[in-house]
């Protein structure tokens, strides 16, 4: 509405001021110790900084003077016919604009540079620190809220740093600026024209309040609707086995008419504020041509002034907008950044000593000497456990879920610290060796085979990944992987889906031996995959096996009673210690808690074995 | 070596859509409006009315400044004032009912598309979601649907408003002063054409940021799920390495396109801006020469400002329309499947049946691939209990899928109870089959609804009743909710084994004729692979059964086994029947035991 001139560019419509309102949820809109240690990541931009600060205090300086000028062209070029004069006016007018053009262009990208630069900072400080986080960590993290941490929490620290702190300074700027302006032009008007203020802030404030209420309200909506889509795609095959068809529907039905209605009433109230600023900027235009007006049928001003006030007024409201708008991005700031420093502040427990050397190549005599272990502070899953295996040993772990036996194999190789006792690798203590020397020389087989995006090589590769193709497919010859993975169209090339879904399970398990081959390791650990298998693929994986477990020290976490029987040692673990140790048949006669696993495990093999 | 490992962006997979032509596209996502059209039509003359007002306004102060200040005429001067206020508070009463009836009709617009996927995902039958993958429908229902309700919502609406707009300003400029008008619209065209450059330079670079940061988020979501395997295979720098490679990808992505916007956007205010000079310059020497009125001056430079927007926004929706049609064109291609699967025109309802099934010359493939099954026939007896055996794509699934009729067959029949499964309706034939199958999926509500899943009206009594002869009673029982304990996400995480058991209670209550399931029990202890035991065992009893059989005790208890190999029966009889007379299943039953 009337003179815009050096448009600012705020074409603000509904679905912007909603976005901008509705991003955060409550909490503290200030912590000063958060705020410390944001500002922190901003030094070494401090010139750029710098730099963008002068160039918003130019800028919004050089816009502010637009109005102005025009007075001077009416009242003292049009006004007075003074051609030259207007000419040189136009020409001063066309320069500013020019300015104006250079000093926002180059603000922008500068902007934009520090807050691309950084993200990228921010995300990789985050992705090494996760790197140096101990196992446990992922134990009681879920994926999901970490991957948010990196990406979505960084995004709204970074609002606010690199362009919310300039966006303060330059809205209480033009604030000020248009105060004096106004006031200097024409203090009477000036102070008539405020008047209106207060109730555009109450306007304001009370819009930010209620759709802070509605947006949540849409986030919520749509979540839960992309919920209950996302089970019944999965479930897709549950629903029509069932012919739950129809209930199913009614059921989405319900939350996507939610939705609909949170959608409405929360755009409702933005289509209520939209058409209130407008009145209220009318309000103040309407007391500019009154009061002014007839202040210059009085002669007591000019028409000049009257079009500059005019074009003041409308600027007036922007910055009291985005004001309001900037409280909301400090919240999610100060949110966000509680979250990515408590993650940052997450301490890596298992650090080497700063002089750690690095482990010789081993033999593989393993020896745990009098270890209790404890995941959490007094709750001890292991206590003063006493176990030596000697170099190329196989020691198959026995024992009922949660007696210990993944925490046996994780302490060797140090993925967690003991609380008492020792590891000893070849007599040397874990704790004193760099932790990189100790892993290069151990390999794991996890009991969930996992993959990682990429091709079939990428992974049997992916503890050496400069080893080459031929020695690749040696490995997977190994583990009797090789003959699957060339019938693939695409071989070794072949990408991995999510999760490897374009595999079975039993493929999967190969692949990982393979892995754990090309590792060549010294001490092995093998989580036995409990998921059933076909046969043919298990007799597969079980040949491997036994080629991966020759000559070298290994420690099984056993389900198979082939692998059992094959282990040089079975240690029956129970309640956090070693209950008995022995071979098959010897645990069997007596008569233990070997004999009852055994017994209750493999019943259906025992009646056969007496037909 | 290392091959490329920057696949896997969470973005649809591109598919080639044929006969989508944009125009009809966008025609058809507008019918949608049909239902809403009052709604519609309110907000095109509420539309009109704003830019009748919008237009008229500055002609107001226009006024007051030549005849209010100019003809010191103080009476017109509060006239025109409280006119102006009044003009506002209409405009805004316009502008309200003009948004909520656009948001009211494109929000529903929106709905009846999501519901209409929905039914559409339901009625696909399984080779359909064998292809697809919930990420990408999911995408569909969400994005793509928004981008639709964008078309008909806002962008028809600013296509209307903005050109009504740039057409009513320009003929008023031109009326008011034709020459001064020309001068200040040369610019336009340049505003226009810098609009349209940079929405087509900056859409392909925003998708391509968006999808590097789809693929930083795979790279650590990757991170984190293998942690272990990194910690142990010690590829912590590697990682690193590989994460800062694509973060820096991402990085030079990003600043790009703040290049691109930083130095056109600005741009365009500058373009606006000279139009504004020329107005003040041409403009002004008009008004020494007397040819012009300041007033006239003042409502000159208001016009052009509202110029400008629509011209900026009309480049804008231009691209954005071509996206939307695209989006549009996914969403028809879902609703335009047909389900390979489904009631023929004349289908019965399958009366209550014994439970007799016959596989007569049965062969099938799916779709545009090799055949799993070649001429297979059998027959089970009402109440019988049938084992498939066999290795891995031998073709026991496609069995069990067939029977429900998940899948067609590609040729001869199965019938039940003497009718051909294609005959009747799809919801009379499931109604009567159970299933309990490996990976348990229950939803995410509580334990009683997923038992009662496929009787929702049963009474809570059945529903113990079927958890009790399922084993499943005591555990639930156990839980601090009980029956009403919320499972999946927000609620608790069950075992496998429990999983499964709900699983068989879901199935005893519905109380089927015909019971398909798998004995395969996923890593559960013994005690509880017992309990499972017994229950699939309780659950078979009485109905006609076929079980891809994992144990001895279930190959024991068939009344027929029939051993699978290559897509056909190799052979067939009871357990012991079979280890007499067959070496090949003497051969499987041993591998078997091995494990």
């Amino acid at each position: 509405m009337s003179i815009s001139i050096g448009s600012s560019g705020s074409n603000r419509g509904p679905q912007g001021v909603i976005r901008d309102f509705g991003k955060q949820q409550t909490g503290t809109a200030f912590d000063p110790r958060i705020v410390t240690r944001l500002l922190a990541y901003l030094r070494p931009y401090w010139l750029r900084m710098t730099i963008a600060l002068t160039f918003v205090l130019m800028s919004a300086a050089l816009t502010l003077s637009v109005p102005y000028l025009i007075k001077v062209a009416i009242d003292q070029s049009i006004a007075t016919g003074d051609v030259a004069g207007l000419t040189q006016l136009a020409l001063v007018l066309l320069a500013v604009f020019v300015a104006i053009y250079a000093t926002t262009a180059v603000l922008q990208y500068l902007l934009s540079w520090i807050g691309d630069q950084l993200l990228a900072t921010l995300r990789g400080q985050l992705f090494r620190h996760l790197q140096a986080l101990p196992i446990g960590y992922h134990d009681t993290h879920i994926v999901g809220v970490t991957i948010s941490r990196v990406i979505n929490d960084v995004a709204v620290i970074n609002d606010l740093l690199s362009q919310g702190l300039i966006t303060f300074v330059r809205d209480v700027f033009v604030l000020i600026g248009i105060v004096v302006v106004m006031l200097s032009l024409s203090p009477r008007l000036a102070l008539i024209t405020f008047m209106v203020l207060p109730l555009m802030v109450l306007a304001t404030w009370l819009f930010a309040r209620q759709a802070q209420v509605a947006f949540r309200m849409t986030r919520s909506r749509i979540a839960e609707m992309v919920g209950n889509l996302a089970e019944n795609i999965t479930g897709i095959r549950v629903i029509q086995a069932f012919a739950q068809e129809e209930p199913s529907q009614e059921r989405f039905d319900e939350v996507n008419g939610a939705n609909r209605d949170a959608n409405v009433a929360a755009m409702t109230l933005s289509f209520l504020f939209l058409p209130a600023v407008e009145f209220l900027g009318m309000l103040a235009t309407g007391i500019v041509l009154w009061f002014g007006g007839r202040a210059v049928i009085d002669n007591q001003l000019t028409i000049g002034v009257i079009v500059a006030f005019l074009a003041y007024v409308t600027r007036f409201f922007d910055p009291i907008q985005e004001l309001s708008q900037l409280y909301t991005t400090m919240q999610s700031a100060m949110a966000g950044g509680e979250r990515v420093f408590e993650l940052l502040d997450t301490p890596s427990d298992v650090c080497d000593a700063p002089d750690a050397p690095e482990l010789p190549p081993i033999v593989g005599r393993i020896e745990l000497a009098r270890v209790s272990f404890a995941y959490r502070d007094d709750i001890f899953v292991l206590h003063d456990l006493n176990l030596v295996i000697e170099p190329g040993q196989t020691i198959a772990l026995v024992g009922p879920t949660g007696a210990g036996k993944s925490s046996i194999a994780n302490l060797i190789a140090r993925l967690y610290e003991v609380t008492n006792g020792a590891v000893l690798i070849d007599g040397i203590d874990v704790r004193t060796v760099a932790q990189r020397s100790l892993r290069r020389q151990t390999g794991i087989v996890p009991q969930e085979p996992f993959l990682f995006s990429g091709t079939i090589a990428d992974n049997i590769c992916f503890g050496h990944p400069d080893a080459t193709l031929q020695a690749i497919e040696d490995a997977a010859r190994l583990a009797n992987a090789h003959d699957f993975i060339a019938a693939l169209p695409d071989g070794y090339a072949t990408d991995i889906q999510e999760g490897g879904a374009n595999l079975s399970v039993g493929q999967r398990q190969l692949i990982c031996m393979a892995r754990a081959v090309l590792a060549d390791p010294r001490i092995l650990i093998l989580d036995e995959a409990t998921a059933s298998v076909d046969t043919l693929t298990e007799q597969l994986i079980q040949a491997a096996l036994q080629r991966l477990l020759t000559g070298r020290t290994a420690i099984v976490i056993a389900h198979r009673l082939s692998t059992i029987r094959n282990a040089d040692l079975i240690c029956v673990v129970n309640a956090g210690r070693i209950v008995e140790r022995g071979q098959h048949d010897a645990l069997v006669a007596h008569g233990g808690l070997y004999r009852q696993l055994y017994d209750r495990r493999f019943v259906d093999l025992a009646t056969d074995e007496q037909e | 070596m290392r091959t490329s490992r920057t696949n896997t962006p969470s973005v649809p997979a591109p598919l080639p859509l044929l006969g989508y032509n944009s125009a009809r596209v966008l025609m058809r996502c507008l019918a949608y409006l049909r239902p809403y059209w009052r709604m519609t039509l309110g907000a095109y003359l509420t539309l009109i009315g704003i830019n009748v007002l919008t237009l008229a306004i500055p002609q107001f102060i226009r006024w007051i400044v030549d005849r209010g200040m100019g003809g010191k005429d103080t009476a017109l001067l509060l006239q025109s004032v409280i006119g102006l206020l009044l003009l506002t508070l209409v405009k805004g009463v316009l502008t309200f009912w003009q948004g909520r009836w656009t948001e009211q009709a494109s929000q529903s617009v929106a709905y009846d598309l999501r519901n209409e996927l929905h039914r559409k995902f339901a009625e696909l039958s399984f080779s359909y979601h064998d292809r697809t993958r919930t990420g990408q429908l999911l995408s569909r229902t969400m994005q793509d649907v928004e981008r639709v309700r964008f078309v008909t919502g806002r962008a028809f609406l600013r296509l209307v408003d903005s050109s009504v707009l740039m057409l009513g300003s320009a003929a008023i400029l031109i009326w008011m002063n034709p020459r001064l008008a020309l001068l200040a619209l040369v610019m336009l065209p340049f505003l226009g054409h810098r609009a349209m450059y940079l929405g087509r330079r900056l859409r392909p670079i925003s998708l391509a940021v968006q999808q590097q940061l789809a693929v930083l988020t795979t790279r650590i979501e990757q991170n984190l799920r293998g942690a272990r395997v990194v910690k142990v295979f010690a590829q912590e720098d590697a990682e690193i390495a590989r994460f800062d490679q694509e973060n820096d990808r991402w990085f030079d992505l990003a600043v790009r396109s703040s290049r691109l916007e930083a130095i056109n956007t600005p741009l365009m205010d500058l373009i606006a801006n000279i139009s504004t000079v020329i107005i003040i310059w041409y403009g002004g020497r008009l008004v020494i020469e007397q040819q012009l009125t300041i007033g006239e001056l003042v409502a000159f430079t208001t016009y052009l400002a509202q110029l400008a927007g629509p011209v900026r926004r009309l480049g804008q929706i231009v691209p954005a329309l071509a996206v939307a049609s695209a989006a549009g064109a996914r969403v028809f291609e879902i609703l335009d499947t047909q389900s390979d699967v489904r009631d023929a025109p004349d289908a019965i309802s399958l009366p209550p049946i014994r439970g007799a099934v016959r596989f007569e010359h049965v062969s099938f493939a799916y779709a545009g691939r090799m055949s799993v099954l070649n001429d297979i026939s059998f027959e089970a007896q009402p109440g019988q209990v049938i084992a498939l055996i066999g290795m891995t794509g031998s073709g026991k699934s496609s069995v069990i899928n067939l029977i429900p009729r998940f899948y067609d067959v590609t040729a001869g029949r199965i019938t039940i109870d003497g009718y051909d499964i294609r005959t009747v309706t799809l919801s009379s034939l499931r109604d009567q089959i159970g299933m309990v199958l490996q990976d348990t999926l229950l939803f995410a509500t509580t334990i009683r609804e997923n038992i009662a899943f496929g009787r929702p009206e049963a009474s809570m009594d059945t529903i113990m009743e079927a958890a009790r002869a399922a084993q499943a009673h005591d555990f639930i029982a156990a839980l601090a909710d009980g029956y009403e304990t919320l499972v999946g996400e927000r609620g608790i995480t069950l075992s496998g084994g429990q999983r499964q058991r709900i699983a068989i209670a879901r199935a005893l209550l519905k109380d089927p004729r015909i019971l398909i399931l798998d004995d395969a029990t996923a890593s559960v202890d013994t005690e509880t692979e017992q309990l499972i035991q017994q229950a699939l065992e309780r659950l078979m009893r009485g109905r006609t059964s076929f079980v891809i059989a994992q144990r001895l005790s279930t190959l024991r208890m068939a009344d027929v086994v029939l051993v699978l190999e290559h897509g056909q029966i190799a052979t067939y009889g009871t357990h012991d029947q079979l280890l007499r007379t067959s070496a090949l299943y003497v051969e499987m039953y041993q591998q078997q035991l091995q494990k």
